[in-house]
């Protein structure tokens, strides 16, 4: 006799739909209210966009994979504010295309790093980790001294984001270009750096 | 959250529970029309299914997540606005500024109703803040020379300052040792506690445009003549008519300012490397070395705390 099961079991296709909605519940609940809730779609007070030069250090950062070891989402826990500040709340990262919290420490938090070290300390620390921080098993970026922006794409990345909700305006996106060109890989990654957390300090 | 989305949570959610508890009821019975521990008629390869039922162990374990389930979201918050019947929370998480934080802090401490993240908060400043109260009160001149604030004071020196100043706080290229009476801004617990609690934002201009090279290289020859160190006598002497550019910040004598955070000159300390070629790069090129603020990172307490340690490593070494 054929039954249900039977004809789950047989038929893949209609197998993998019902899978989707079983699986669509969980997302209905916890991923569908949050995109309509203040907490989450309203920025902080005092929430900045990333600058032309702070986006494309964003992008670097991205490139050289630094949220393979550090996060950037302080929890609620005191252990964690002592060290780092603040925890991070929701408000801080509405204009944050993909979300770079990450969830592996094998360095520290960088959430709100922003304002914590010299320009100078960062480019130092960058060349070679060692020569400030003895312990440290961060791998060096010198190369980032050398590679130059050309900024060729930082006006349409900006336009990329605006389409996101992030306000930049029609000056921010036409200087964009010029604001970048011929800064250092290092200067944009360090200028990104400096503004990390910044909004809640 | 709008009764709205708190609706939809609360059924999607426990329209769930109830979805898996009829499913497994359904699933239980056998429909197959084989009798429990028969022949499917079903083989692969020799491979015969047999009507077998759920694993009784399993079955349970599935009923007791639904009733788990049912605990949970009776005793904390999980269908949108209902908080549970423990009232839990983690921490508030609806803030949009630094002062509205310190608010709703302050409000759950007044009417008693703490979430998690306010408790820890509570409980360490009743175990720890009378403890920094009473450093807080006390003469950073007796605290240096107290070994129980000063081992306080050192550990929040290596977890805040080592990163900079080094472990042993003698500093680096670019980061000035803290163990020698050499002050860039001042080395009373008054100006070390400035430094500390505001920052400081040193401003060395680079020079290459408006004194030249040559310009440049005499200033250095000076520079380096005031500490005693050997150099060409000719560029020294012409490096000291230029020198008045210079001594707006660093003084007549290069005995440096501290309102500007300009170095002695004449001590033969050189933050940035004292070889020629270094200073000659410091001057060409300018410096622009940044303390950063630690007032609203560690607050008043413990900055006074970290303050009489810097103090403390130069107490009693020759000047």
């Amino acid at each position: 006799m054929r039954n249900v099961h039977d004809l789950i079991e047989r038929n893949t296709g209609l197998m993998v739909v019902l899978i989707l909605i079983v699986i669509s519940f969980g997302a209905l609940v916890e991923i569908t209210p949050l995109m309509f809730q203040r907490q989450t779609t309203e920025p902080v007070e005092g929430l900045k966009p990333y600058t032309a030069l702070q986006l494309e250090g964003r992008d670097i950062y991205i490139r050289e994979g630094c949220v393979g070891c550090h996060s950037q989402m302080i929890r609620p826990f005191r252990s964690e504010t002592e060290r780092y500040g603040h925890y991070s709340v929701a408000g801080e990262t509405v204009w944050e295309h993909p979300f770079l919290w990450g969830s592996k420490r094998t360095g520290p938090d960088l959430a709100r790093v922003g304002g914590r070290y010299s320009d100078d300390w960062h480019r130092v620390h960058l060349m070679d980790p060692r020569a400030v921080v003895p312990e440290s098993n961060m791998p060096a970026f010198p190369w980032l001294a050398e590679n130059t922006l050309d900024g060729e794409l930082t006006a349409k990345k900006m336009e990329v984001f605006r389409d996101f909700g992030v306000p930049y305006t029609d000056e921010d996106i036409a200087g964009a270009r010029e604001a970048v060109k011929g800064k250092t890989e290092m200067e944009a990654l360090i200028a990104y750096l400096q503004s990390l957390g910044t909004a809640l300090k | 959250m709008s009764s709205f989305w708190s609706i939809w949570i609360s059924v999607i959610s426990l329209g769930t529970i109830l979805g898996c508890f009829l499913l497994l009821r359904w699933c239980l019975k056998n429909k197959t029309g084989v009798k429990e521990g028969d022949d499917m008629h079903h083989d692969f390869d020799g491979i015969v299914e047999i009507n077998n039922p759920l694993p009784r162990w399993w079955t349970i374990m599935f009923y007791v997540t639904i009733v788990w389930g049912v605990i949970y979201l009776a005793l904390y918050p999980g269908l949108g606005n209902f908080q549970g019947l423990l009232g839990w929370e983690s921490s508030n998480q609806d803030i949009r500024s630094l002062e509205a934080s310190r608010e709703a802090h302050a409000q759950d401490l007044a009417n008693g109703n703490l979430n998690e993240y306010s408790r820890s908060i509570a409980a360490a400043e009743e175990r720890f803040g009378p403890i920094f109260e009473a450093y807080a009160k006390r003469d950073i001149e007796e605290l240096a020379r107290d070994p129980e604030a000063l081992k306080v004071g050192q550990r929040l020196f290596l977890q805040n300052c080592s990163q900079c100043h080094g472990s042993d706080a003698r500093g680096q290229r670019g980061f000035p040792n803290l163990t020698d009476h050499d002050w860039l801004y001042g080395g009373s617990p008054a100006e070390i506690k400035q430094t500390l609690m505001e920052g400081r934002r040193g401003a060395m201009p680079a020079w290459k445009d408006s004194l030249g090279e040559q310009g440049v290289k005499e200033v250095v020859a000076y520079a380096l003549s005031l500490s005693g160190r050997k150099v060409d006598p000719d560029l020294a002497e012409a490096g000291q008519s230029r020198f008045a550019v210079c001594a707006a910040c660093h003084g007549q004598d290069g005995q440096g300012n501290y309102a500007f955070g300009a170095p002695n000159l004449t001590d033969n300390i050189w933050l940035y490397g004292g070889s020629e070629q270094a200073v000659m790069e410091t001057v060409l090129e300018g410096r622009n070395g940044v303390m950063p603020a630690w007032k609203d990172i560690l607050g008043e307490e413990k900055v006074h705390l970290v303050t009489a340690y810097v103090y403390s490593l130069s107490l009693g070494k020759d000047e």
